[in-house]
């Protein structure tokens, strides 16, 4: 059964009196119109990030990891730090379209899309980290199991950086399926107002000839229920599987049970606050407010929130075990070598404080909330202090180990590290300006699918219908 | 291919479409399809469709991932190549739990997809015939399919009569596909 009403307590997901034509021509006029000067400055950008990327990771292949500044001791350093943080930004997009779809959150619709475009993006990004340290890249196969002339010589299932590998490809097969199964019936609507030649040709091809039928749509809503259903637990073991890469060690500081919870709750954390950057810039560039709204922006600061603050508890947890367990090394790691500011490295544990569990504390206030301002500066904030959080896992467990002879001296990133870095960065954003010009930001048919009943003008229709008697009441708003 | 002739009615109101439907069924007339811009959720009983079993084909590829991984696994760590690490078992389930769960979502995701995309006939660079260019935008676009007998002028007047905004005859071919689940038979009376 299928109720078409929703009450007028909750906030309409789209503004303003909207048909369905109106919604097609809104969420399609960034596609169908000239980029403005500002999509091209980025795009340059964006483009010029990624290039300086392609030549530190040519001078890592060409010269050897040498070219970056790691060492015996601290074999894991902004590289895998990055991993861990493009992994992590790479979660909302499933969460929000699968999770939130399992919970009928309707909200989901006005952020899916990009959130999901995003996620790809993110992963793609995170991938070249771990690719480009193996060091011979060009041997980069021989993770993959398959009967080979090398003995035949096969991975090792049994190690949880095995399980990454099929844990980061399965992610992102499974979230390109469900982003591009999305988007067909979008790209089919940019097919059908084409107004050149080879607009008409390219987006027939990728629309795949999607003509909406009745029988489609009806496999389309159980593909995306079931895939939903499958990535929930996935976007779940993703980042379990990466905890494990350090959980299953025997590092002091990585040696707990308490990472995959704590990981994915991180995850979730980064990923809503790249999010909202992404959101409050995509909003405003393409005038997108009506459909984007501040009660959207305002479900995702809750997620941040609550997330920060599980985060939170993990941190504290972990101090409280360091010295509950009484284990000279873990009371070491975490009351020295990180919660001590004057330690080498204390600066990251107190950067990571700051920013993942005091200043996200800020949106129990409704009014934070909703303030476009404060919320932008948070969401960088918090991706900020992810990344300490990756960095304080990875470089203050290993610099000081067990053996104080094989400590290490200080360890900051060489250009071509940083360069690699700033290079994900390009290649994020050259992406994501790409979906943005040439895609459809919003999914426009399940903006279409809520207009009805959560729209603000039908909304206000309803009053009439809430003073009936209720059978009346059941029996005009329910059908099977 | 055999060219084939169609009633299409434009409706611009989803319930208005909805009694529209059951008074075209009722008539005796067969409804090919109904084309929306988005899921009407009902509209697929409304027209007498069975459901779908895409899910039971995903059920499906996932145990065959699961079969997979257990098999392939176990296979390479007992006979193929058994490893001895730290003289741990051989046979370490616990330990290949991540990867037949990825597995199992990966043949699951993949295979549906893919028998999605075979049945509804979609593929890179595909052509069908579309009936009203509105249809993926704010139309909901009905099509009945005529027989030696239809009088389509009639047809047409009940269709205006039910709340229609535009009707007309159109000549198109039918599908050209593969399989022939995609034109399973609809029930002609509700």
């Amino acid at each position: 059964m299928h109720i078409k009403y929703e009450s007028q307590l909750r906030e309409p997901l789209v503004y303003g009196e909207k048909t369905f034509h109106q919604v097609t021509e809104d969420i399609l006029r960034p596609i169908e119109s000239k980029p403005s000067r500002l999509w091209y400055v980025g795009f340059f950008i964006s483009v010029c990030l990624l290039m300086f990327g392609v030549y530190s990771v040519y001078r890592e292949v060409t010269y050897g990891i040498g070219q970056w500044n790691l060492n015996k001791t601290i074999g894991w350093g902004w590289d895998i730090t990055n991993f861990v943080w493009w992994v992590g930004i790479g979660h909302a997009g499933t969460l929000i379209s699968a999770i939130l779809l399992l919970f009928r959150q309707g909200w989901r619709t006005g952020v899916n899309r990009a959130a999901e475009a995003m996620t790809i993006f993110a992963v793609m990004c995170a991938g070249q980290f771990p690719i480009f340290h193996m060091g011979r890249v060009w041997l980069a196969f021989f993770i993959m199991p398959y009967p080979n002339s090398r003995g035949p010589l096969w991975v090792n299932f049994n190690s949880p950086l095995l399980w990454d590998v099929f844990a980061i490809s399965t992610y992102f097969t499974v979230s390109l399926l469900f982003w591009y199964s999305g988007l067909i019936p979008d790209l089919a609507t940019v097919r059908d107002r084409a107004f050149t030649k080879l607009r008409k040709k390219l987006y027939g091809i990728t629309a795949f000839g999607w003509t909406g039928s009745t029988k489609h749509w009806q496999r389309h809503e159980s593909l995306s229920l079931v895939l939903a259903g499958l990535s929930t637990p996935l976007v779940l073991s993703v980042h379990t599987i990466v905890s494990f890469d350090f959980a299953t060690s025997v590092i002091p500081g990585w040696h707990t049970t308490i990472f995959p919870p704590y990981f994915v709750a991180g995850a979730i954390f980064s990923g809503f606050a790249m999010v909202q950057t992404l959101m409050l810039v995509v909003r405003k560039v393409f005038g997108l407010q009506d459909y984007i709204t501040v009660g959207h922006i305002e479900m995702m600061n809750k997620v941040i929130v609550l997330t920060g603050s599980i985060v939170g508890i993990a941190y504290l947890t972990e101090l409280f075990m360091g010295w509950y367990s009484q284990n000279k090394y873990e009371g070491y790691t975490f009351w020295y070598s990180r919660a001590y500011l004057f330690s080498p490295y204390g600066w990251s544990y107190w950067g990571m404080m700051a920013c993942n569990v005091l200043s996200p504390q800020i949106f129990w206030s409704k009014k934070m909330r909703r303030n476009l301002f404060v919320t932008f500066f948070m969401s960088i904030i918090v991706n900020i202090g992810m990344w300490f959080e990756r960095f304080v896992i990875i470089v203050t467990s290993l610099y000081r180990d067990y053996l104080p002879s094989s400590w290490s001296v200080y360890y900051s990133p060489s250009i071509y590290e940083i360069g690699f870095y700033m290079g994900t960065f390009g290649l994020f954003f050259t992406c994501f300006f790409l979906f943005a010009k040439y895609f459809p930001v919003i999914a426009v048919a399940e903006i279409k699918y809520v207009l009805k009943r959560s729209g603000e003008s039908y909304k206000t229709g309803m009053e009439k219908l809430e003073a009936q008697p209720l059978d009346n009441f059941i029996h005009d708003n329910a059908h099977h | 291919m055999a060219q084939k002739k169609f009633v299409v009615g434009c409706f611009d109101d989803e319930n208005v479409l909805f009694p529209a439907v059951k008074q075209v069924r009722s008539a005796g007339y067969k409804i090919k399809d109904v084309y929306t811009p988005f899921p009407v959720h009902g509209l697929d009983h409304a027209l007498g469709m069975r459901e779908t079993s895409l899910h039971t084909a995903g059920f499906i590829y996932g145990i065959t991932g699961t079969t997979t991984a257990v098999s392939a696994i176990s296979w390479i760590f007992t006979k193929d190549w058994p490893l001895n690490i730290g003289g741990k078992p051989h046979f370490a389930l616990p330990a290949w739990v991540p990867i037949i769960f990825e597995l199992t979502v990966l043949f699951a995701a993949v295979g549906m997809v893919l028998t999605f995309c075979y049945l509804c006939q979609l593929a890179p660079g595909v052509k069908k015939h579309h009936f009203h260019k509105r249809a993926t935008d704010d139309l909901f676009v009905m099509v009945i399919e005529c027989s030696d007998k239809t009088n389509t002028s009639d047809l047409q007047a009940l269709l205006k009569s039910n709340g229609a905004i535009e009707t007309n005859v159109q000549e198109a071919e039918e599908g050209w596909w593969f399989g022939t689940y995609d034109n399973d038979e609809l029930p002609a009376t509700a």
